[in-house]
């Protein structure tokens, strides 16, 4: 196991770590400061690959036109939906609006097959950025290079805008205390509205970026929704920078040990053995990870202080 | 009143049919069960396409006879297969059924037809079992058994001298087969076999470890979407060019659509390629190309020789496929030509062939194909024959 193979797996564990940030970001703000459990995180997702996908070859392999469509139209939805679904509610029990959201997983799983078809639909890589740099002798792709980018661009940019604007103070105090925000005279339904809103680009950005590496296909925000509440629980609820912590842990714990795992068996163990329980193991990391913080620390490692 | 109405129609219409069959010969009716609908449809519509190709080509008949073909999605469950399957037999009275894209499927519903004595013309389909101790004579199977498109990539890799081969599928059954398969023929080293979570779309970190390992070639299995993925990140990771890149069931014309160019130069084995030689197979690829506007699959092609097949059995029996015996030689006897040069049934019921080695090239007209380059495994049959007691 050289250094170059280490250092290009830990790329490859920031590289799901940004992506899940991105998601995680949005799910754990709505979750934090609407005190909603939104299961369609996962399908906005889906939709900004989709619109991402719908742009790239509407306008000849044009990654701007996909962007274009992607983030806004992720952004329009995500008002959409909590305009229509979530509004209603707020005053609900957790049960009910993880019974909604359900719907609206079921709901735009069958949209896409009905507008786009029932296989999957494909966006390649921006020719610019389709070649691979140098690492350590290895060959690694330059597109997951431009991931890792705009995920760090992204975390400095919301940091700026929690900590450093207006806003940002509104919204960290709708996170601690969302009942005095509210009392305090403050725009309460306009915030909501707002961090939604930021929450669905934000999802749809992330759609965009995984687009051109996995096949773009109704149910492909399930797995990563899960991923994604792992995340936020492990990091807690809340907290951006739980978000951002907690999926680059998550993120690099699934990726070395899918990694590293199997070979690592196989020195314990019998070959045959370490072949049938390694990857087995291996996708079970994150989750014992998660078990492991909850007994410990139930708040999750970076949670956010409620006064 | 309604009810009396109702029952007058009925007795007429049951009078106009039994003088209507009197004159006419009833349909055969055959019924094709396959999957159609998900990620998995484009194999299930290939083989449907493929084999209502032949029978409209023949006015609706096969083998001179009109034939009546019932369509059935069993969206890749293996409970819905079984009720299909039970009202084909019962209600519909088929006397054959074709079709059968995956191999879970074919295992719920091999027992359930041929026990009936329900002639099962698989297309698609062939597991090991079936292929051994499960045999049945009124299974006939005109694509291959599964291990075989394994096999003969396993003998071209020896053929070419590779010392070490990393081999990679997503970690179930099928997998599992597919590796096993390769090792069978490969006489070199397997240095590493990985096996992936079924659904995990992103192989960075698979392939990195690929990239460091260095071996003499790759040998994966991964069909439909995890294809296509797999093949698009391997040449985004620029290992195309460097680390020859093996594989069954994962180039082909179901996936090729999707994987374009950034498949140029993946290996692949199995009995068919579009660029075939032979009268039969040029006027199929030809007519397919023109009706359907897209290139043919090996899955339509299999779906194709099973009309064929049907079309030579039913014209030695005249129709007359209630008599199973004579039904089940003139099966057996496959006398056509096939879009693969000649067919000959092996004592499971499985085709005797050629196994080819492809590699994705382009064709004359520019687009995305498979270009046939070696023929390792001549006449070549499967592992599981010498189980079967027929």
């Amino acid at each position: 196991m050289t250094t170059g193979l280490f250092f290009t797996q830990l790329l490859n564990g920031l590289q799901l770590g940004v992506l899940l940030f991105l998601l995680s970001a949005g799910l754990t703000l709505v979750f934090g400061i609407m005190n909603v459990v939104n299961l369609a995180h996962g399908s906005l997702y889906m939709m900004g690959a989709y619109f991402a996908a719908a742009g790239f070859n509407a306008f000849d392999g044009s990654f701007l036109a996909a962007a274009l469509f992607a983030v806004p139209g992720t952004l329009l939805l995500g008002l959409l939906i909590e305009r229509i679904v979530l509004a209603n509610l707020y005053q609900r029990d957790h049960l009910d609006q993880v019974l909604a959201t359900f719907g609206l997983i079921l709901f735009f799983n069958e949209v896409v097959r009905f507008v786009w078809g029932a296989s999957s639909v494909y966006m390649n890589v921006p020719s610019w950025l389709s070649g691979t740099v140098n690492l350590f002798g290895l060959p690694y792709p330059s597109y997951r290079f431009a991931i890792i980018a705009v995920g760090l661009a992204v975390g400095v940019g919301l940091y700026a805008l929690i900590n450093r604007t207006r806003v940002g103070m509104l919204i960290r105090a709708g996170a601690s205390n969302p009942d005095m925000v509210s009392a305090l005279g403050v725009n309460i339904k306009g915030l909501n509205t707002l961090v939604f809103g930021l929450g669905a680009a934000l999802a749809g950005l992330a759609g965009l970026m995984a687009g051109p590496i996995v096949s773009v296909q109704a149910g492909m925000g399930e797995p990563i929704l899960i991923l994604t509440l792992v995340v936020i629980v492990t990091g807690g609820i809340g907290s951006i920078r739980g978000a951002f912590y907690g999926a680059l842990i998550v993120g690099i714990v699934d990726t070395i040990g899918r990694a590293f795992l199997p070979t690592l068996l196989r020195e314990l163990f019998d070959r045959s053995v370490a072949q049938a329980v390694g990857p087995a193991i291996a996708s079970m990391l994150i989750y014992l990870l998660m078990a492991a913080v909850l007994a410990l620390k139930p708040q999750g490692l970076f949670p956010v202080k409620h006064g | 009143m309604i009810r009396s109405t109702v029952r007058g129609a009925a007795a007429l219409a049951l009078a106009a049919a039994a003088l209507g069959s009197a004159q006419a010969q009833a349909p055969i009716k055959i019924g094709f069960m396959a999957e159609l609908s998900g990620p998995q449809g484009a194999l299930g519509q290939d083989q449907y396409d493929a084999f209502m190709m032949v029978v409209e080509r023949n006015g609706g008949k096969l083998g001179g006879v009109p034939v009546q073909v019932i369509r059935e999605d069993s969206q890749l469950k293996p409970d819905v297969a079984t009720q299909i399957v039970q009202k084909l037999i019962e209600r519909e009275n088929v006397p054959i059924i074709t079709g059968v894209t995956f191999s879970n499927i074919m295992m719920a519903v091999h027992k359930p037809i041929t026990e009936k004595g329900v002639f099962l013309i698989g297309s698609n389909a062939g597991p090991a079992p079936i292929a051994g101790a499960q045999c049945s004579p009124y299974q006939f199977i005109t694509s291959w058994q599964n291990d075989n498109q394994a096999e003969v990539v396993g003998k071209y890799a020896t053929d070419k001298g590779y010392k070490r081969v990393i081999g990679m599928a997503p970690n179930y059954q099928a997998g599992k087969d597919f590796i096993a398969g390769f090792k069978r023929m490969y006489k070199g080293e397997v240095i590493d076999e990985i096996y992936t979570p079924l659904n995990q779309p992103d192989f960075s970190a698979e392939l990195a470890q690929v990239a460091a390992k260095n071996p003499d070639a790759v040998y994966v299995f991964y069909p439909g979407g995890l294809g296509v993925n797999f093949v698009r990140q391997y040449q985004q990771a620029g290992l195309l060019g460097k680390i020859p890149l093996l594989s069954s069931s994962t180039t082909d014309g179901s996936t090729l659509p999707a994987q374009k160019e950034t498949a140029l130069g993946v290996i692949s084995g199995t009995f068919w390629g579009p660029d075939f030689d032979n009268p039969v197979n040029k006027q199929f690829v030809e007519e397919f190309e023109k009706k359907f506007n897209r290139i043919p699959s090996q899955y339509a092609a299999q779906s194709y020789d099973a009309a064929l097949l049907l079309d030579s059995a039913i014209a030695k029996v005249k129709g007359n496929v209630a008599d199973k015996q004579a039904f089940g030689a003139a099966l057996k006897a496959a006398d056509f030509k096939s879009v693969r040069g000649d067919f000959k049934f092996g004592n499971n019921h499985f085709p005797i062939q050629d196994q080819h080695i492809f590699e994705v090239a382009k064709d004359a007209k520019g687009r995305v194909s498979l270009k046939t380059i070696a023929t390792p495994l001549k006449a070549h049959v499967d592992a599981y024959a010498s189980l079967c007691k027929m």
